[in-house]
């Protein structure tokens, strides 16, 4: 008979949440080494810097690690991470903005130019996939990490407001004119981007 | 109702959020809003594909992240060891002080006894 796959990989990630949960380094060891490229994607996509990217990945190991002996198990070990990031992220982007001073609106280079540049990554629809990711780099940090958390990651407004210290009534606005604001940079009214996505 | 009003409901409905009857019938009867909606709707379904467009991290991550928590699980087990050090020296103290008032409590009932003795 054959086996699902992915619920053979859950059921090993739940085996070395369980481990780590009893103190087991090797187990959470492991559990980094098989989610920390999607914590980091998150983590750029958040910060839409690499630098503080790899930070935020380093803090949300070290608060999960930490913290997983309170981890029930509820929910998937992936949306807990997802969780631990955002806040890590939050954090980290209060403090670059207190240190630099920067406006909100302020953004650095968008990372994913780097994938226009790759043959594999030359496609039509991957191009239009690397447009929309600078378009999200580009929104200002609120509306991003709303945007990101909800519509990339499927995260319930309750959970993002909590990580986020926000009202779950603020972060539905901020989602709204995020959504705005990427409609607006992806359909532009002359139809040269109309297709964009 | 004007198309204007319906376009800034439309960030908010896209997911299939109920809306009002007056705005779903202006929707259903103007192609400028449906197409307004469809733009949306493609952008909602682009942003869930990003989940899976994963970008690749330096090399020297997976290390340091590991390194970084390896420092931390030595800290971890320096103040296990300290706080148990501690309880052992509280708890030696504890024995003492309980062995003293034991040893003075029953010198004082021996020296009672013997001041009755001398007594009677």
């Amino acid at each position: 008979m054959a086996t699902d796959p992915t619920a053979e990989m859950r059921a090993e990630v739940d085996r070395l949440v369980d481990a780590a949960r009893r103190g087991d380094r090797a187990a959470f060891d492991e559990l980094v080494r098989r989610t920390y490229v999607d914590t980091y994607t998150l983590a750029v996509r958040l910060t839409a810097n690499e630098e503080d990217a790899r930070d935020v990945v380093q803090e949300s190991y070290l608060r999960a690690w930490k913290g997983i002996g309170k981890f029930r198990g509820d929910a998937q070990f992936s949306t807990w991470m997802y969780r631990i990031t955002a806040n890590a992220a939050a954090t980290l982007v209060q403090k670059r903005r207190r240190r630099r001073a920067e406006p909100l609106d302020t953004v650095d280079e968008p990372i994913e130019s780097a994938l226009d540049a790759q043959p594999e990554a030359a496609t039509e629809s991957s191009v239009r996939m690397a447009e929309l990711a600078r378009a999200v780099q580009a929104l200002p940090p609120k509306l991003r990490a709303i945007v990101v958390l909800k519509d990339v990651y499927g995260l319930p407004h309750e959970a993002i407001a909590e990580e986020l210290g926000i009202s779950v009534a603020a972060a539905k606005v901020r989602l709204h004119r995020g959504r705005k604001r990427l409609r607006d940079a992806l359909f532009e009214e002359d139809g040269r981007s109309a297709n964009a996505v | 109702m004007r198309c204007e009003d319906i376009a800034r409901l439309l960030p908010a409905t896209v997911e299939g959020t109920p809306v009002d009857l007056a705005v779903q019938t202006h929707i259903e009867s103007c192609l400028r809003c449906q197409a307004e909606l469809a733009r949306y709707r493609r952008l909602l379904r682009a942003l869930q594909q990003l989940r899976t467009r994963f970008l690749e991290p330096s090399p020297s991550l997976l290390a340091q992240t590991l390194a970084v928590l390896g420092e931390e699980s030595e800290r971890q087990a320096v103040r296990s060891v300290l706080s148990g050090r501690r309880l052992a020296y509280v708890g030696a103290i504890g024995g003492a002080v309980a062995a003293g008032a034991t040893a003075a409590a029953l010198l004082l009932v021996r020296s009672r006894r013997r001041a009755l003795a001398l007594a009677s």
